[in-house]
């Protein structure tokens, strides 16, 4: 595979997270590009952990919680369902590729789902590339504006 | 009795029940209302209702504390912040009264402006204006210009659903009858430019702000004042560098944090110095409410917005489809 990406996953501490050790302890071979950040709850993820983290240059976000009706706040999943999928559908106004985030469910015994949701997470992201962000280019600009306007000083 | 002086009448009678009614006065110049408070009968005189007056007064209601009983004057889309800020209980139904009016749409001052200029004519020198027969009437540099209400309203007014209050104890005039679907079509169409160009629109557009917040300080719904995240240092969300990153992002904060409460009244947009189209962010999220879930913010006070709320199976969304 090409070069590393950087991908966000924000898991719950109780499910996903625990099935990411399970897939960890069971050697099952993943990809490498994703850091994990751990949440108390899937319905801890502010919609805007999502967006600063695209906006900041991160290429992909992966958000993975219990299953409905497996939350161990009874609740929290049943939020966090709606504010992604809004969030999910929100990201193509602002230029992001709404692929570049997924919300998935994965539990504590799901150690070969965590292998498949990362797999093939990864490789939606690199079939997508680097994310394109609203900073950088006009740095870019700047600075090529810099280099035309060098010739006449 | 001619609509404003209808409002007039109902506003000297309920005054003495209220602290205040909140209505709009003329401004510094003929194109431009203001905000008027008004507390004694002498004040009603300066009362004024017409296509100018095109701010959403609700914003104010709730700046003051829960002793106060507060009137306020609202046109169709006004009237829908009211009832979110109810459905949200940021107000209580029994300390407000509200003053409902039909309205068939305001003028943007933007557009007013670019009509004049195009025939090389200054807005600063308009010195007088009024209506006729849909259109508006301005005395400019000794010369007398006829604008078409439809080429100079507000974008919203041309896809407006609630003419009429939504919400009123009191309603001036006759209600108007007709009633615009909104198709989302503007967002359709700046849907069909790829990725790279959106994000290209935004940065062009962002490049201008100047972070002054009118736009959080206009939006009714913004109701955190001193505590809104966008300006707190713990947690630090936006730094003070003035990068398009930081710009953009208080955007994000706005627009997610009105998600499912916005009523798109396009105060935001209409306070922007600056003249950033905010209002697409924020109609973006509102197509895909209703789509997802069927919801319009502010029209139904006993509704439960959308993201405060869930089903244990939800309908449209297929969560294991990924
Ligand atoms: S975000 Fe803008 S359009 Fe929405 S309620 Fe606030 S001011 Fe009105
Ligand atoms: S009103 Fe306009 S210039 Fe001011 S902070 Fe909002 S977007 Fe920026």
């Amino acid at each position: 595979m090409d070069k590393e990406l950087r991908i966000v996953g924000f898991l719950c501490n109780w499910c996903s997270y625990g099935g990411a050790d399970t897939a960890g302890v069971g050697r099952f071979v993943q990809p490498t590009d994703l850091r994990i950040i751990r949440m108390p709850c899937s319905g801890r993820i502010d919609p805007l952990f999502v967006l600063k983290t695209l906006i900041g240059g991160a290429d992909g976000v992966l958000v993975s919680g219990c299953h409905p009706r497996d939350c161990h706040y009874a609740e929290g999943n049943y939020y966090a369902r709606r504010r992604l999928e809004v969030l999910k559908r929100f990201l193509p106004i602002i230029g992001i590729d709404p692929g570049r985030f997924e919300y998935t469910w994965v539990s504590a015994s799901e150690g070969q789902r965590w292998q498949h949701v990362v797999t093939s997470f990864t490789n939606q992201i690199h079939a997508l590339g680097p994310v394109q962000r609203i900073g950088r280019q006009s740095l870019a600009k700047a600075c090529s504006l810099g280099t035309v306007l060098e010739p006449l000083a | 009795m001619s609509l404003q002086d209808e409002l007039k009448a109902q506003i000297v009678k309920r005054l003495p029940e209220l602290d205040v009614v909140i209505g709009w006065g003329q401004g510094y110049d003929s194109l431009h209302r203001t905000p008027l408070f008004i507390t004694s009968e002498a004040d009603v005189d300066k009362l004024v209702f017409d296509p100018l007056c095109v701010h959403n007064l609700s914003t104010y209601l709730t700046r003051y504390g829960s002793a106060k009983r507060i009137g306020v004057v609202v046109k169709g889309c006004d009237s829908r912040s009211v009832v979110e800020l109810l459905q949200e209980k940021l107000i209580h139904r029994d300390k407000v009264m509200v003053f409902g009016l039909p309205c068939e749409g305001v003028a943007d001052l933007g557009k007013v402006k670019r009509a004049l200029a195009a025939k090389d004519l200054d807005m600063g020198r308009v010195r007088a204006a009024s209506f006729a027969d849909g259109d508006l009437v301005v005395t400019v540099s000794g010369q007398e210009i006829r604008l078409p209400m439809a080429e100079v309203q507000a974008d919203k007014c041309g896809r407006c659903r609630y003419h009429n209050a939504v919400i009123h104890d009191e309603f001036a005039g006759q209600p108007i009858t007709e009633a615009a679907p909104d198709t989302y079509a503007d967002v359709a169409a700046f849907e069909e430019q790829t990725l790279e160009e959106r994000m290209e629109f935004w940065r062009e557009q962002m490049e201008r702000c100047v972070r002054c917040y009118a736009c959080r300080n206009a939006c009714p719904l913004c109701v955190c004042r001193d505590y809104c995240i966008g300006q707190s240092r713990e947690p630090n969300w936006v730094s003070q560098r003035d990068g398009l990153e930081e710009k953009f992002f208080f955007q994000m904060i706005h627009a997610t944090h009105l998600a499912g409460r916005c009523t798109e009244c396009g105060e935001c947009e209409r306070a922007c110095p600056v003249d950033i189209p905010l209002l697409l962010l924020k109609r973006k999220l509102g197509k895909e409410i209703l789509e997802l879930f069927d919801y319009r913010a502010g029209t139904d006070p006993d509704a439960k917005p959308p993201l405060l709320n869930f089903k244990v199976q939800e309908d449209t969304i297929n969560e294991r489809g990924w």
